[in-house]
């Protein structure tokens, strides 16, 4: 099992180190066929497992330390649900690879670009294969390292530097709650590997501490790297990176590596209702708040990354309401369309020649085609639209919200049914922006507009039929013996049909919405936002978090750093100290230095008076 | 008095002289020649108190005394004459560059 996780970082050294030299072929071949490789490994371990009945696999590669009687070793541990994040990671990982050959070919950082993508793709195989949650965490901090150079990948633009910089700084306040939930863990049970530790919390008696306070420091680490409310912040800004790396890192992979790790960690979590519900209410808060703002949004990579918050959104809700298994099938289905999703906006944008506001678009779907129609099937299986994929992850959490006997409520329904609905309507409107209706670009930016080449359409083909078709595995189904899904609370059950039903009717009002605003030209969506003004300027300004974090929080410490620590404590107090010290060294030379009169005849004559005197008391005393 | 007396008394009055002449006189090279004046006459003691003990050891030493004071004034001259190269003066007043 070391080979699926160091296939990619051979990859990230080779290409590291030598791409520059060996040039594009050398380094298109190692960078995307060692990911490939790593993807054939996986699928082989898969196999394995299947034949072994689903018994774990546990490989230990290498023992990092030991102290006093504990050692902590990297071990890897092969179960259904690594299964599925791996071939996830690896399988659209992969593809994505594929993609990026076309989408970069320009670029004339080439080999560090695919340096990178590989090395995240190592970091994410450690955080997805760790036994323990150490390993897990180096592969936690590894992928935020690699989302930061990917981000300020175009460096030489202040704003991409810093849209990365916010990134990685907003995650390390939810590592803060990591790394307080791994100590808590630690001192407990003495050990971090979380079959250890699922199995400890299910056995009685319960181990000495609170669940609800291991969960809820878990979860503010999960928050920070899935981009949850109040930390969600940072993603919407990643978009600055290149679009293949939005596609994968920032929607399908590491920013569901929260969900993983709290699905992973169910044993802690079922034996924690109050830290269940708290991710319940956060996870839906951000769904609803998220596609608020995606209706409103111009970019089409910014409306693409406020669903992918919105959407883990709706699998912390899994997560909350015990459904496990429902949120890993959510983050599976959404690895295929998002990513699906994201590469066809990279290939309009390549199409439009840089261009990313929806606005100046429009009748993109006969100039190109395949992107139009694996964008369409991605944004109906986002949107929920049997049988698409979407539909049967998104209604399985939808139902789960309402029926689950761990938490779910009518309330908890009221509020994800309409950001459903919100969802189809925003992704309906971003395909009629986009690709329908009167082309509204510059007629020189039209006379440009081509389809991409073959390895970048090919891989929008693949992933719109595993979006299309992805939902037929039912992952709950194959999880079921590990992360068994809640039983409905009592008298539940005669409301499923209803359930299913108010989706696909959810689900096809989102796209009439769509359709009768967008549909005949802008005006009436126009009149709308005329009407509301109020509404509009909020939702546009993304409920202005970012400002009132630069208000409440960023501007504070400005002025404590600039006036309490620099001002007082290091201008006044250190230098002040110093200052003092060296001004009494001064002065005390000045006084000292009078003695030195530079007359010979003085220092003889003070010689003399010396050894007289000690003549004289020697004499008398000795 | 007897002579070993007075040669003792004119070496305490030899070495007053030297001193004095080291302590109130500005010239180099006479302060040089006062140092000189007060090594001889401590040597001159050497010889007197010598003459009272055990005779050999002591002129021994007198003569290494000898060789030493050589030496030394074969290297305080050329300081000297340094000196007063670079200052173009035998005052001692001028050479108090490192007064406080």
């Amino acid at each position: 099992m070391k080979l699926i996780v160091l296939l990619p970082l051979l990859g990230f050294l080779l290409n590291g180190l030598l791409g520059n030299r060996l040039g594009k072929r050398f380094v298109t071949v190692v960078g995307c066929g060692l990911p490939i490789a790593a993807f054939a490994v996986a699928l082989k371990y898969f196999f394995d497992l299947r034949a072994a009945g689903g018994a774990p696999i546990v490989e230990v590669a290498y023992t990092w330390f030991a102290v006093g009687r504990e050692s902590l070793e990297i071990a890897f541990y092969f179960d259904r649900l690594t299964a599925v994040m791996a071939l996830i990671v690896t399988g659209v990982g992969s593809l994505i690879h594929v993609y990026s050959i076309g989408y970069m070919k320009e670029d004339k950082s080439y080999a560090r670009y695919f340096a990178y993508l590989n090395l995240f793709l190592f970091f994410m195989l450690m955080l997805v294969l760790g036994r323990s949650l150490l390993v897990l965490f180096v592969g936690w901090e590894g992928v935020g390292l690699a989302s930061y150079l990917l981000i300020g990948f175009w460096f030489e633009d202040p704003a991409k530097a810093a849209a990365g910089k916010k990134a990685f700084i907003t995650n390390r306040i939810g590592d803060a709650g990591f790394l307080l939930g791994m100590f808590v863990l630690y001192t407990a049970l003495g050990t971090l590997d979380m079959d250890r530790i699922n199995a400890a919390f299910m056995a009685t008696p319960a181990p000495a501490v609170s669940a609800s306070l291991v969960g809820i420091l878990l979860f503010i680490g999960a928050c920070g790297k899935s981009a949850q409310i109040p930390l969600h912040v940072w993603l919407p800004d990643a978009m600055a990176g290149p679009t293949p790396v939005s596609a994968l890192i920032h929607a399908a992979t590491m920013v569901t590596a929260g969900v993983y790790l709290v699905a992973r960690l169910s044993g802690v979590y079922l034996h924690a209702p109050e830290a269940s519900a708290a991710i319940a209410a956060v996870g839906l808060a951000t769904a609803f708040f998220a596609a608020t703002v995606a209706v409103v949004q111009t970019d089409i990579k910014k409306v693409l990354a406020y669903s992918t918050i919105s959407q883990l959104g709706f699998m912390f809700l899994a997560l909350g309401v015990g459904a496990y298994g429902a949120a890993i099938f959510h983050l599976y289905t959404h690895a295929f369309f998002k990513a699906c999703l994201f590469l066809g906006a990279g290939s309009v944008i390549h199409a439009m020649s840089g261009e990313q506001d929806i606005r100046k678009m429009g009748g993109l779907a006969k100039k190109i085609p395949i992107t139009f129609w694996t964008f369409a099937v991605a944004t109906a299986a986002i949107a929920g639209i049997p049988p698409l994929s979407g539909f049967f992850s998104k209604d399985e959490i939808v139902w789960f919200a309402l029926a689950s006997s761990r938490g779910g409520s009518a309330l908890l329904f009221a509020v994800a049914a309409p950001t459903a609905l919100l969802t189809s309507f925003y992704m309906f409107r971003l395909l009629w922006l986009t690709f329908l209706g009167k082309p509204r670009m510059s007629p020189d930016v039209e006379h440009h507009v081509h389809e991409s080449p073959g390895s970048m359409t090919s891989v929008l083909v693949i992933l719109a039929v595993l979006s299309a078709v992805g939902g037929f595995f039912s992952i709950p189904h194959a999880l079921e013996a590990q992360l068994p899904l809640p039983a409905l609370a009592e008298g539940m059950d005669r409301f499923h049909y209803a359930v299913v039903g108010a989706s696909i009717a959810i689900a096809l009002a989102g796209l009439a919405g769509a359709a009768w605003f967008f549909g005949a030209g802008a005006a009436r969506a126009e009149r709308v936002r005329l009407a509301w003004p109020v509404a509009n300027r909020v939702l546009s300004g993304k409920y202005y978090v970012d400002e009132a974090y630069e208000a409440l929080i960023h501007r504070p410490l400005l002025w404590i750093s600039e006036r309490v620590f620099l001002g007082f404590g290091d201008r006044r107090l250190f230098d002040g100290t110093l200052h003092a010290l060296a001004a009494l060294g001064r002065g005390a030379a000045v006084v000292l230095g009078r003695v030195q009169t530079g007359s010979l005849q003085l220092y003889a004559l003070l010689v003399l008076a010396g050894i007289v005197g000690a003549l004289a008391w020697s004499l008398r005393n000795v | 008095m007897d002579s070993l007396q007075l040669l003792g008394w004119s070496a305490v009055v030899l070495f007053a002289l030297g001193l004095l002449g080291v302590i109130i006189r500005r010239n180099v090279l006479v302060m040089l020649m006062c140092m000189e004046l007060m090594l001889n006459a401590v040597n001159l003691s050497l010889v007197v108190f010598a003459q009272r003990g055990d005779p050999a050891a002591a002129s021994v030493l007198v003569f290494l005394v000898f060789v030493v004071a050589a030496a030394e004034i074969a290297i305080a001259i050329p300081i000297v004459l340094l000196l007063v190269r670079h200052k173009r003066s035998l005052d001692l007043g001028s050479y108090s560059d490192l007064r406080g």
